[in-house]
């Protein structure tokens, strides 16, 4: 895992805490396991993690993570190190994710990674010096019906041409707050499931 | 158009609402399921011949079962809505057009395994759809479809959605259950089988959403009248995500049996090759099985014509055949590398292999490498051999298929195109200058 701590905009802080909503809706997803099963609820919890801050997870929010699920730091670690969607890193606001699989790729999707990096001035995995976007490649989203495609936050942007793209990219432009895969408003609002 | 049974309502209003989905007959077979007895439904599905949506066409009677009951250990139904084999769509357009055929299907399907709990694992991408289904759960709790004595048969059921983040691997079964217990998405080595010990060690169904979602049909029109819809072996519909240079791109429900040149040409479906192109290959079962020429697509190596199904599609084995797989039917034109279509998935098997095998570990590595020299103008012929020497021996050397999944679109590629990689050898650097895939708009020039 790389990650570089002076980064870390926790460093310091003694006392990373999730908002109550994010708490509440925490501990609600952990009772959908049987008893001292909590661990399953990592994946969702981190998901959150990541909508509570910044897009991204540092030691501080990954151990924090690890004193809600009663389990060691570095079973949070591993774990967030194997999946593509946690970020380790600092991210922009808004992670535009572009579908570079077999399918998508058919339909042109080398062409709009090229266009994207060309209009926000960054190389795929890189962060705009304003700290607004940042270009990541995934693989297959399930959408190759609509290719080529891309998704910002938990939307899918699909059947896109360059002019397309141009006005998304725009209109995230002038979003202030961060966009997460786990909307914000979710975690305010969430169904109250049973239990 | 053939006959439909999951897709044919959804130009109808409210269809992904509780209230909708019942106005259109939906709920109706759990009132029937809960008055048979669960091995009277296991016995209706192994009847209807139904084999599994999630790739493997295991026959879904029989592996429900193998379940094991040992008493007073909980038994678990997980549906695998990880969707994330390139070329496949249909279960994320199912689930977020019509959520309830799911439930409706997994609360069937539980109380027939005797499951208490179960699961829907969606991948993490999905997250708008994991929302969408959390919202449909809430509903039939709400209207006495799960929790506590449903309908007052005296059976419970909890029912929750879980999401992964990101992880091709987690739709692999065992890959599947790991990650749901909260770790990295490792799969298991078998035996065991999930039917055994599966989540947290105990006899666990895993499903895909398209297998489930057909529950509910068969146990209100039964398994026999199941059986009839489709061809031999091959019984009931198959959604299909057709992607790639065609006309009309987009999930088909198809009854099994159609032919492949009609699912190709017809405007019922794909509405042919965009552009006027002539058709070059297709990849017919999503991005891990064996990819076939025009010529043994459309027709078998006998000359018969090639149907929509698990005998026709697999006939001539891999020599001359292919897999229906996921039914991720992916169409290129004559304008399409095949060989840097080929490096595209090599990569992301490389990408996606969890690391634990070396066969698949170094193995995809090696051949994305190898691939990556082709497109760059700095192979030789002897790569070709090289490349065909690793794919044979990764497959049948690893704990789970996805080494198979990387080797065996090698071994096609090279068996069917084996004259495009020596243009690739000969022709050098200027291959690489060539545009191989339909330009979206034109790059302007800085
Ligand atoms: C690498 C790999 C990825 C897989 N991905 C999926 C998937 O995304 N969805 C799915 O339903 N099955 C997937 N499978 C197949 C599952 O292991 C399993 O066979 C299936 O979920 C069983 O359900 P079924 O019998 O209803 O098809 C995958 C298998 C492998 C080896
Ligand atoms: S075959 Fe590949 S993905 Fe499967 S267990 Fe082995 S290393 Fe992991
Ligand atoms: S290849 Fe891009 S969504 Fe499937």
């Amino acid at each position: 895992m790389q990650q570089d701590p002076s980064a870390s905009k926790y460093s310091g802080k003694k006392h990373v805490r999730f908002s109550d909503d994010a708490l509440a809706l925490a501990e609600k997803i952990m009772k959908r396991y049987p008893d001292k099963r909590q661990k399953s609820a990592i994946l969702p919890i981190l998901h959150i993690a990541q909508a509570e801050f910044n897009g991204w997870l540092s030691v501080e929010v990954m151990d924090y993570v690890a004193t809600l699920l009663k389990i060691q730091p570095v079973e949070v670690y591993e774990v967030a190190s194997f999946y593509s969607m946690f970020n380790l890193k600092p991210v922009g606001k808004c992670v535009i994710e572009v579908c570079r699989t077999g399918p998508c790729w058919l339909m042109g999707a080398e062409d709009l990674v090229k266009f994207i990096e060309k209009k926000l001035g960054i190389k795929e995995g890189q962060t705009t010096p304003d700290g607004m976007f940042t270009l990541k490649t995934v693989e297959c989203l399930a959408s190759c019906g609509t290719a080529p495609m891309m998704q910002i936050g938990e939307k899918y942007h699909e059947n896109l041409t360059f002019e397309k793209c141009d006005t998304i990219l725009d209109e995230y432009k002038n979003k202030g707050e961060d966009v997460s895969h786990w909307r914000k408003e979710r975690i305010k609002h969430h169904t109250d499931i049973h239990q | 158009m053939s006959k439909q049974i999951l897709i044919n309502d959804l130009d109808k209003a409210g269809i992904d609402t509780l209230a909708g989905y019942k106005a259109h007959g939906g709920y109706t077979a759990i009132e029937k399921a809960l008055k048979m007895k669960p091995e009277e439904i296991v016995e209706e599905v192994k009847k209807s011949g139904i084999r599994g949506r999630g790739g493997a066409g295991f026959p879904m009677g029989m592996k429900w079962s193998f379940i094991a009951k040992p008493p007073g250990v909980p038994r678990y139904l997980v549906c695998n809505a990880d969707e994330s084999e390139p070329g496949t769509f249909k279960d994320r357009y199912l689930m977020e057009k019509k959520p309830h055929i799911l439930i409706e299907g997994m609360i069937i399907s539980s109380f027939a395994l005797g499951a208490n709990t179960s699961y829907v694992y969606i991948r993490g991408e999905m997250m708008y759809v994991f929302h969408i289904l959390e919202k449909a759960i809430q509903e039939a709790y709400d209207a006495g479809y799960l929790g506590k004595n449903i309908l007052g048969s005296g059976y419970d059921l909890d029912l929750h959605v879980h999401c992964g983040a990101g992880a091709y691997i987690c739709g692999e079964e065992t890959g599947l259950i790991e990650s749901l217990e909260g770790k990295r998405g490792n799969p298991r080595i078998k035996p065991p089988f999930p039917a055994v010990v599966g989540l947290y060690g105990c006899p666990t169904v895993v499903n895909n959403v398209e297998s489930l979602a057909n529950v509910a049909w068969i146990v209100n029109n039964s398994g026999d009248e199941y059986a009839k819809i489709g061809i031999g072996k091959s019984t009931g519909t198959k959604l299909i995500s057709a992607s790639g240079h065609i006309n009309k791109p987009g999930v088909y429900e198809i009854e099994l049996g159609v032919p492949v040149e009609e699912f190709i040409y017809s405007d019922d479906y794909c509405g042919g090759i965009r552009n006027g192109k002539k058709l070059k290959a297709v990849v017919a079962g999503g991005s891990s099985v064996p990819i076939l020429p025009a010529e043994l697509i459309l027709k078998t190596a006998k000359g018969e014509p090639r149907l929509m199904s698990y005998e026709s599609l697999s006939e001539g084995g891999f020599q001359t055949g292919t897999m229906l797989g996921s039914g991720g039917f992916i169409v290129m034109d004559e304008d399409t590398s095949i060989v840097k279509n080929l490096w595209n998935f090599t990569r992301f098997y490389h990408h996606e292999s969890c690391g634990q095998c070396s066969p698949c570990r170094e193995g995809t590595g090696w051949m994305e490498k190898i691939l990556h020299k082709f497109l760059e103008g700095r192979a030789t012929m002897a790569d070709i051999d090289l490349l065909w020497d690793i794919q044979g021996k990764i497959e049948g050397k690893t704990i789970c298929p996805l080494g198979e999944a990387a080797a065996w679109p090698v071994a096609a590629a090279i068996r069917h195109f084996r004259s495009e990689f020596e243009e690739y050898v000969k022709k050098g650097k200027y291959m690489t200058d060539v545009k191989h895939y339909y330009r979206i708009n034109k790059l302007q020039e800085a």
